[in-house]
């Protein structure tokens, strides 16, 4: 009962990532990203009820496995569509599928970060229905539905197999790396970059919403970690205080870090880059907040803090990606980062390390050609990108007819600065 | 150009795994770690190949 309880608190995940999003973008598409991060966990849940549990499944249900030196490994689950078969009530199966449909949600609103004041209403839920159906659940399966990379432990000797307690790498590197696909495809904002390849700042508009999601966040993340330790790392409900204290002094010692390195750098601390830490060190501290000690969490979150800002200004600056909530950054490398922390935690194993690398080279040598493939695929039949009219006007006027702030005066120079 | 940078991932990744499944803890790491070098080398083509891909754009 304890673990619905929390579970039915991760929806605060996806709120507070939402309002991060939309405090980050422009405020002509203020709305537009609500709106889509709405319709996104509508069409995850719709489309991973119908098709994507059935391959992710849970452990110990049907799966089909093949034989490899002569080792049975798990590769992807025979579950019925629909979830036809499945007792919901509060068995522990049923509270994993309840799990997975927030937890695919939250995966889906990632992107609409990466691709803020230019990607389509219908092509976002398009692709996170491509995300809920395929990407997503098999990945998972892998980790959390008794799959391959966790049979590692078991088959190959590597410490307990990839562990991944709250989903750093099956919700939020997957997120991230789908993100990386997203701006891959769509390309940059108009005038974000000169001819000559140098980022103009375009701020986010309102820093209230995105301080506002990350208190959001915190909430859903504890319970997210709490729910899914117990879940899937056969953590005992005793563990629940520390996971609790450990997802918080990561956040707070990314936060802080990002807040003293943008002090330092540009004489005041930088509110939306600051936010962008809290939420790298909630990301950081998904896989590993049931395993470290809280010293270890505070250096960890403290890294995390510093390696995001590095990757925000490299992707801007040097690798020609706008990414307008530094979704890529955030969530792939944050979730990186967490998925490796895991590893020094006293209680893991010898060959933890090597369990939890094959983690990661299977979301970059996998996971990212994957779902860069289902996107660009998607954009020929369905372009993502709004025309370049559409841009012009914001989201709001273009795709919804009417703006986020309607009593607001809107200056000239928000339209013209960019453009000429 | 790209999708040669999305073969050297998805190569890395064959070499990672096979290493997992097949080899003895002995060569697994070196071959874990070669595997890896070539997802790098896969991530930094694919990156200068949207950079190339941007400037063409423009």
């Amino acid at each position: 009962m304890l673990c619905f309880v929390l579970i039915l608190l991760v929806p605060f995940a996806g709120a507070g990532l939402a309002l991060v999003n939309s405090g980050l973008g422009r405020c002509r598409s203020a709305a537009h990203v609500m709106l889509a991060s709405l319709c996104v966990v509508g069409v995850s849940a719709l489309v991973y009820v119908a098709v994507g549990f059935s391959w992710q499944g849970a452990i110990g249900r049907p799966a089909h496995s093949a034989l490899i030196g002569a080792k049975p490994w798990n590769w992807i689950a025979a579950q019925p569509f629909f979830l036809r078969g499945m007792s919901l009530d509060v068995s522990t199966d049923s509270l994993v599928v309840l799990l997975q449909i927030f937890s695919v949600g939250l995966a889906a609103i990632i992107p609409l970060s990466a691709g803020s004041d230019r990607w389509r209403l219908g092509a976002a839920c398009a692709s996170s229905g491509v995300l809920a159906g395929w990407t997503y659940p098999l990945f998972a399966h892998w980790v959390w539905g008794g799959g391959w990379l966790s049979q590692l432990g078991a088959n190959s000797g590597l410490g307990r197999g990839l562990v991944d307690g709250g989903g750093a790498s099956t919700i939020q590197v997957v997120g991230g790396l789908t993100a990386l696909a997203i701006t891959w495809i769509l390309g940059p904002r108009h005038g974000k970059f000169s001819s000559d390849g140098v980022p103009a700042a375009i701020p986010g508009h309102n820093a209230i919403l995105v301080l506002a999601g990350c208190f959001a966040a915190w909430i859903g993340w504890i319970a997210l970690n709490s729910a899914g330790a117990v879940l899937f790392a056969a953590v005992t409900t005793q563990k629940l205080v520390l996971i609790a204290i450990n997802t918080t002094l990561s956040a707070v010692a990314s936060a802080l870090t990002a807040a003293l390195i943008t002090r330092v750098k540009f004489g005041r601390p930088d509110a939306s880059l600051t936010a962008n830490g809290w939420i790298g060190g909630l990301v950081a501290s998904s896989a590993a907040a049931a395993f470290l000690k809280p010293a270890a969490a505070i250096l960890v979150g403290g890294i995390a803090g510093a390696l995001i800002l590095g990757a925000i200004d490299l992707m801007e600056a040097r690798l020609a990606i706008d990414d307008p909530g530094g979704a890529v950054a955030v969530h792939a490398v944050g979730g990186i980062l967490g998925l490796l922390a895991v590893s020094v935690s006293e209680a893991q194993q010898s060959g933890q390390f090597l369990a939890q690398l094959a983690g990661v080279s299977t979301l970059v040598g996998f996971v990212l050609p994957l779902t860069y493939g289902l996107n660009w695929l998607l954009d020929r039949f369905y372009p993502q990108r709004v025309n370049a009219e559409g841009e012009r006007q914001g989201m709001d006027l273009y795709e919804l007819g009417a703006g986020a702030y309607p009593e607001f005066v809107v200056h000239s120079e928000e339209f013209s600065q960019r453009w000429n | 150009m790209r999708i040669a940078g999305f073969l050297l991932l998805t190569a890395g990744w064959v070499i990672v795994t096979s290493a997992l499944f097949l080899l003895s803890a002995g060569a697994r790491a070196a071959f874990v770690v070669a595997g890896i070098a070539v997802q790098i080398l896969g991530l930094i083509f694919s990156i200068r190949t949207h950079r190339v891909m941007e400037s063409e754009r423009d």
